[in-house]
Formats: structure tokens, sequence, C-alpha cells
């Protein structure tokens, strides 16, 4: 313990009369919404935002934070979203930066409120997604003292950030929020987590913010690079030149780096079809007739097959996940591989290639593309009507296109498909994770970038509502659908009652199959039937939505499917339509876990059963 | 109950329909070794907490790690050694670039280096044999640091193998402590690794 008297103990005992709210919780006597006050550390987050062109943010107050809070009305362009649970702040701000491409904003008190971001920061990190999350901490001289609300969070965001900060002194502020700003957005996109403690950001202050150029010469260690090596180009160009069978595998890289348009160039110069991850979606028009379609473990047949007779595959933007691969030593057999990605660290981690392009898939795509030799139609006309062939196969087989009844229930991808076209697939479509999320990406039919958003990587379960209340304040001026099950949808069901507050326009589809749908098809796939836990209770969710005052309908019939859609776009606020489906609609194909792509089943159970 | 997998495809012209297609090539040939790795990274709080916790999460095993100052200010020095195949060491090198506090690594095992540890040995010593003691630590390139009634406290520097080889022939008299640094590495010749950090 410090000694009494000292300087150390005097301010810890003054930092604990400020928790106790016994001190001047104000440093200066502020005189109006923009009078005299002293400028201190929470004003230098407000700035920060607005420089960085922040709009919104979603956040959640607490002791520590209340600083920042009582700044906040001096600030009326920043738009503050009071969310009901810290996660939910995360994923909106995720869901924000997926649809507008800019960086998202969530904050939180500390303790608990930091510890709820965890998971959207987490599924922010595996999605390669720039949010920058502000979290207050206690007072500086309590750090490490277990004061109240107190948690080592940056010792817990540490290994799933970008890059993260403690920030003790507000003369750092500036520097450190437009550092985080910049690393987040720069080169391979990612969360960074800026903790500030409560003494900081009410500390008067008269530090400048910097320009960018010196926010660059203060981070001599993050220089990602953005243009591919002319001599690999070269080899990528001959690997091209050389191909018969080529495919190109499109991952969540086009997108960040809007690379849609050279990819489309190089597909159509090389005549080559494109296949998509997850992530990828969206990167290139499905009615495109080089798209074609999306790969992996519920991925489509024909792709699957494809990539796996390919004799090339031009990869961008995308990193070889199992869900992708599946067992990775039958992977693509006949395929020399040219990977390009921004982060140098994703190249031969999970696959061995042959050509390695570090740079920004936008940057490498046209600079490639004039290096590549056209190829004519005639030379890939065997080739495409094959695959052609083989895309018809798959499309007619029994689990695709079931029709509109499964069992005398609702089936699942026919409402998707449907929900599709009644928002003439211009709408931003946000899917939770699971059965749900296969579907989603499977049968909505996506003809635009950024509008399909999904947990990809860490799979996060009620990542759907808040996710889509984000988007929906990004002004796309897009119509947003959250695409959820039942599972996912109790997970964060406490945000509807913030889509009332602020009256955001998002259109929940719930598909309601009274069960923990994908855990039940491994269950009965992989655990013999063993269904433990895989039958979820649900409320009666019209009066759910009533209470929370959001207008809702339900569909349980083919015919009810267009109507309770309808019903939903006429709400101006949001809405929901519940919608009871099969209980055991199965996604298929499906590639058990430490199989290869040509192990799919497609099928289970004979028609009879 | 019945599992229906994709007909068997065939490769791509050529490739014989009967036979097996050919396993995919993965990252690394699994014969693992030692490797060194120097690292420059920014002299600031917690950037040894961001490299240990990128190990542990990235799945290596540190084997030692040595951190100091360097003569440039705000610069810092970590060696790593750590056991691993080539490929597994490269993705760890490209995992601690992703640290925007790291600003360069090099893998030196297979470059010409002097590498270095230091260890303090606290032998137990008796009046009859004190004097062999410090006669074997003389020899064997040691130098006495402390002496006591009972102990003599002997310090080593040189190679993995030259301080093992020092801490075998005291062991006969009875170790009471042992401390070792872990190595620090330096290339031979000409290059810096701090030169070739740009600022």
């Amino acid at each position: 313990m410090p000694a009494a008297g000292s300087r150390h103990a005097a301010a810890i005992e003054r930092a604990q009369r400020e928790m106790l709210h016994e001190g001047a919780s104000s440093p200066a006597v502020r005189t109006g919404a923009h009078g005299t006050r002293q400028r201190i550390g929470a004003d230098v987050v407000c700035e920060a935002l607005l420089r960085q062109g922040v709009d919104v943010f979603f956040s959640y107050p607490g002791g520590v934070i209340l600083p920042l809070y009582d700044v906040l009305g001096d600030y009326p362009e920043l738009r503050h979203v009071l969310v009901r649970h810290e996660q939910g702040g995360a994923h909106a701000a995720d869901g924000y930066a997926r649809v507008t491409g800019r960086v998202g904003v969530c904050m939180g008190t500390s303790g608990p409120g930091a510890t709820n971001l965890v998971t959207g920061i987490g599924t922010a990190m595996l999605d390669s997604v720039p949010i920058v999350a502000i979290t207050g901490n206690v007072p500086a001289a309590l750090i490490g003292k277990d004061a109240f609300q107190e948690i080592d969070i940056n010792g817990i965001t540490l290994p799933m950030t970008k890059h993260n900060y403690l920030v003790r002194d507000a003369d750092e502020l500036p520097r450190v929020l437009a550092e985080a700003f910049h690393i987040a957005r720069t080169g391979r996109p990612g969360p960074v987590h800026v903790d500030i403690t409560k003494d900081a950001l009410q500390q008067e202050t008269h530090a400048g913010h910097p320009s960018l150029d010196e926010v660059m010469a203060g981070l001599p260690g993050f220089r990602p690079t953005m243009d591919g090596n002319h001599r690999q180009l070269k080899l990528a160009a001959a690997e091209i030149a050389a191909a018969e069978r080529p495919v190109i595998l499109a991952g969540h890289g086009v997108l960040h780096a809007r690379a849609e348009g050279e990819l489309r160039a190089l597909a159509e110069k090389i005549q080559a079809p494109v296949a998509w991850t997850l992530l990828g979606v969206g990167a290139i028009d499905e009615r495109h007739p080089l798209a074609y379609g999306y790969m992996g473990m519920h991925g489509w047949k024909h792709v699957n097959r494809a990539i796996q007779s390919a004799d090339l595959l031009v990869a961008v933007g995308m990193r070889f996940d199992d869900r992708v691969t599946g067992n990775v030593r039958t992977y693509a057999p006949y395929a020399r591989i040219v990977h390009v990605d921004i982060d140098p660290a994703e190249i031969g981690k999970n696959v061995a290639v042959e050509v390695p392009i570090v740079g920004d898939a936008k940057r490498v795509l046209a600079a490639l593309g004039p290096m590549v030799e056209p190829v004519p139609a005639e030379r890939r006309a065997d080739y495409l009507d094959q695959l052609a062939g083989w895309r018809k196969d798959s499309e007619a087989t029994s689990w695709h296109g079931s029709g509109a009844w499964r069992d005398g229930y609702l089936s699942a991808d026919y409402v998707v498909q449907k929900i599709g076209e009644l928002t003439d697939h211009e709408a931003i479509y946000v899917g939770d994770v699971g059965q749900n999320q296969m579907w989603l990406a499977r049968y909505a039919g996506f003809r635009h970038p950024n509008t399909h958003v999904s947990s990809g990587g860490l799979g996060t379960m009620g990542f759907s509502v808040p996710a889509a209340m984000g988007a929906a304040r990004g002004g796309t001026g897009r119509e947003v659908w959250a695409i959820t099950g039942d599972g996912g949808f109790q997970m964060t069901l406490q945000e509807l009652m913030t889509l009332v507050q602020d009256q955001i326009p998002v259109k929940i589809a719930l598909f309601d199959n009274k069960k923990l749908g994908m855990i039940r098809q491994w269950q009965e796939i992989i655990y013999a039937g063993n269904y433990h836990s895989a039958h979820l209770l649900g409320p009666d969710y019209l009066k759910l939505a009533a209470a929370f005052g959001i207008p809702a309908v339900k569909a349980s019939r083919p015919e009810e499917v267009d109507d309770a859609v309808r019903f939903a776009q006429g709400v101006e606020g949001p809405a929901l339509v519940w919608f009871e489906i099969a209980g055991e609609q199965n996604v298929f194909p499906m590639m058990p876990a430490g199989k290869g792509l040509s192990d799919l089943i497609e099928q289970w159970g004979g028609p009879d059963e | 109950m019945s599992t229906q997998s994709a007909p068997a495809q065939g490769g791509p012209q050529g490739a014989p329909a009967h036979a097996a297609p050919p396993s995919r090539a993965l990252p690394g040939g699994g014969d693992q070794r030692l490797h060194r790795l120097v690292a420059s990274v920014v002299d600031k709080p917690g950037v040894l907490n961001r490299v240990a916790s990128l190990m542990r999460a990235r799945n290596f095993n540190i084997d030692s790690l040595a951190v100091s100052r360097t003569d440039r200010e705000g610069l810092s020095r970590m060696t790593i050694t750590l056991h691993g195949d080539d490929v597994a060491v490269e993705q760890a090198t490209k995992q601690l670039y992703r640290l925007i506090d790291v600003l360069k690594v090099q893998d030196v095992t297979s470059e010409p280096t002097v590498q270095h540890e230091l260890a303090l040995v606290k032998v137990r010593v008796t009046d009859s044999n004190r004097a062999e003691v410090l006669k074997l630590v003389e020899l064997t390139r040691g130098r006495v640091v402390d002496v006591s009634a009972e102990t003599v406290i002997a310090e080593i520097s040189g190679t993995e193998a030259e301080v093992d080889n020092f801490v075998a022939c005291v062991r006969e008299f009875g170790i009471r402590e042992l401390v070792r640094t872990g190595a620090v590495v330096m290339t031979r010749g000409g290059t810096s690794i701090e030169e070739a950090v740009k600022r």
C-alpha cells in the first residue's frame, strides 16, 4: 500500500471519492450547451468521432463513461442510439460498417459493459469488419485494484482486436482515436478497442487532433501492402493463360476493396466462372452468366464440383476457411492456386498455393486485368457447357426447390426466395446463424455488393436483429430485412425496444421451426438422432411484438407469404413477420466436418421417410 | 438411411478417371527444428504481452524469449526461439507482423550468428572443495561473482551448449539455484536489423 499522505495515496482517495460521487464530478462549470466550459477528454472523443465522419454510434451508459454522456448534448450532429445491451451495440456497429464501408462505432462502460461488447468485437474480428469500440474504465489510480466494475478489458480484447489501447491521459486521446480509426479501416479491416479511464475523460486538455500524415508517421509498424508485386502478377497471368478449367473464388476482400467491377471484368476477359464464399455473397450479380454460386459446406453441389475439377483457382480476398475447403487434403486436387489477399498471414496458412499475391483486391485485379490475354468464348465452350449441365443437375435435385410445402408446413427456402423476389432483390438482408443463414445465402438471389450481411467466421447467433439495426442506420436507402431463426432471435430480442424507440425500420423475418434447426440437423445426421436440446420453446411472437409495439403478422401457409411480406414493407418503422416453417427441414447439400468437397450429403433418408 | 456422395469427377483433361486424385499439398513438411527469430518492436508497455499472447493463441510454443532496449530510442528487440517446421515458423513471423507494434521480424536460423545466453549458478561449496570449484569455473570460462561460506555464484555466458556443459560440470558439487536468460542472437558480418527498420 502506498504510504498515507503520499501523492499516490491522495490520488487513490480522490478517485475513490469520485467513484462514490462525493467529489466534484465536473471539472469545470458549464455555462451552456456550447458555452465556455473547459474542453475535456470526453469532448475529444466527440470531436474525433465527428472528424472521422461518424454520424451515429451505438452505446449504453454506465458509471465511468458518464463524463462522455455529460457532454454528448453539446454534439447534436452525433446521433446516439441507446441500445438495450452492449452486445447489440457492437453488432449494430458491425452491421453499419458492413453495408456502408465506413467505420462503425460502439461504446460501453467498464466491467460488464465492456465484457458485453466482447462477442460483437470477436464477430467483427473474424469477419474483418472495421469497428472502433470505446469503453470507459475506472480512474487510472484505481486500475488493478479490483475497483467497482473494473475488469482487465484490455487483456480480454487483446487477442481479438486488430489493436487496442488503454488511455489514461486526455492529451493522448486525439492521437489514439485517430490511430484507432486509421488502423480499423486500413489494409485488412478489423476492430480496434479504445479503453479510456474516467479521469482521462474528465481531464482538461488542449491537445490537437493529428493529421493523417502524422498518424501514419506514428505507426511505423503498420504499412499494409496495397499493390501486388509485378513479378507475381506476371506469374498469375501465365497461370491464367495456361488454365483450361479456371474458377475464380471471391471472398469478403472483394467487397472490402470495392473490387466488384474489376472482378467481373477479369471473369469476363478470361471467361472463368465465379464462385463465392459466405462473406463473398454479392461480389458478383447472381444473374451474371459467369456467376456460378455459393461454395463450401452448404454450398451448391455444382460449385463444389467445379472447384474439385478445376485446374486453376484464382482466389481473391478469401482465406480457405475449413467451411470452404472441408478436408484440405482432398480439396481441389487438380488445381494450381493463385491467392490474392491483403494479409500476408493468410497466404499459405491453410493450403499451399503456387502464386501468392499480397495486395488490395481492387488494385491487384486492376493491375492483373491488362496483363492477361482475353480468352475467346469458344475456348471455354465445352467447359462452360459442362458446368451449366452440372448446375442444372444440382438445382433439380430434391433438396432444392422442394416447393412451398414441406410436411404440411412452409418450406424455408421458398420463404427466403419469396422475400428476395418481393423486395426486388434490392434490400439488405442480414442473416443470423444456422440453417436460416444458409438458406439466405443460397436462395435470396443477390445482385448488389454489401446487401448480404452474415456472421461468417465467429458464427454468432443473435447477430441478425442488432446488425440489421446498424445496417438500417447506415443511410443506404435500402430496405433492411433481418432473417433470423427462433433460436438466434431469442438471444438478442431486447433490441426490439431500441428499434421502437428510434423507429429504426428493420423488417424481421422470423423463421420459426421451434427448433435449433442446425443443431437438430447435425444430431439427426451425425449424432444418430439423439435430439438433446434441439427443441426450443418460444413465446407467442405476435403477443411479444405487440408488447414491444411492433406491428406483426404470422404466415403459416404458402399463400400467406406474399401478404405477410407486403404487410411488413407497408409498415413505416420496424415490423415482424412470423413464419411458421417446417420443423425438420434440412439444409442440403451438406459436407460433414472432416469430409471433403466431393463427399456431400445430398439427402437424408428416402423420399418416404 | 443412405448417404449419397458426388460421383467421381475425374480430373481435368488427361487425368485418368480410375486413378485416385492427387492429394493437395499442405503447408509445411512437419520437420520440426529449432528456429531463432529476431524481432524489432516499438518500445511500449504491453508489447511483450501482445507477442506472447499471439504466440499462445496461434499455438506456437516459445522455448525462450529475451527482450531488451536497443541503442535506438523507442526500439526494443526480442529474440524468440521456438520449435516448429519451417512453414509454421514462417506463419508465426507473418502473424507477428500483424501486430501494429512489430516493425521487423527475421528468422536468422540459417544465417551465421553469434548466439549467447547467460547463466548464474549458485553452487554449494565447502572449505575443502571451494578451491576446486573456483578452479573449475575459471577453466570453463566462467566467472565467480559472489562467494559466501557455503556457496559460490558463478556466471557463464556462451552458446547454449557451452552453458549446458558448464552446468553439467558444476552439478557434481550441488546446484542450489540456477537461472538462464535464454539466447540473444546477432547475425555476423555487416548486416543490421536495427538499421533495416525504417522509421
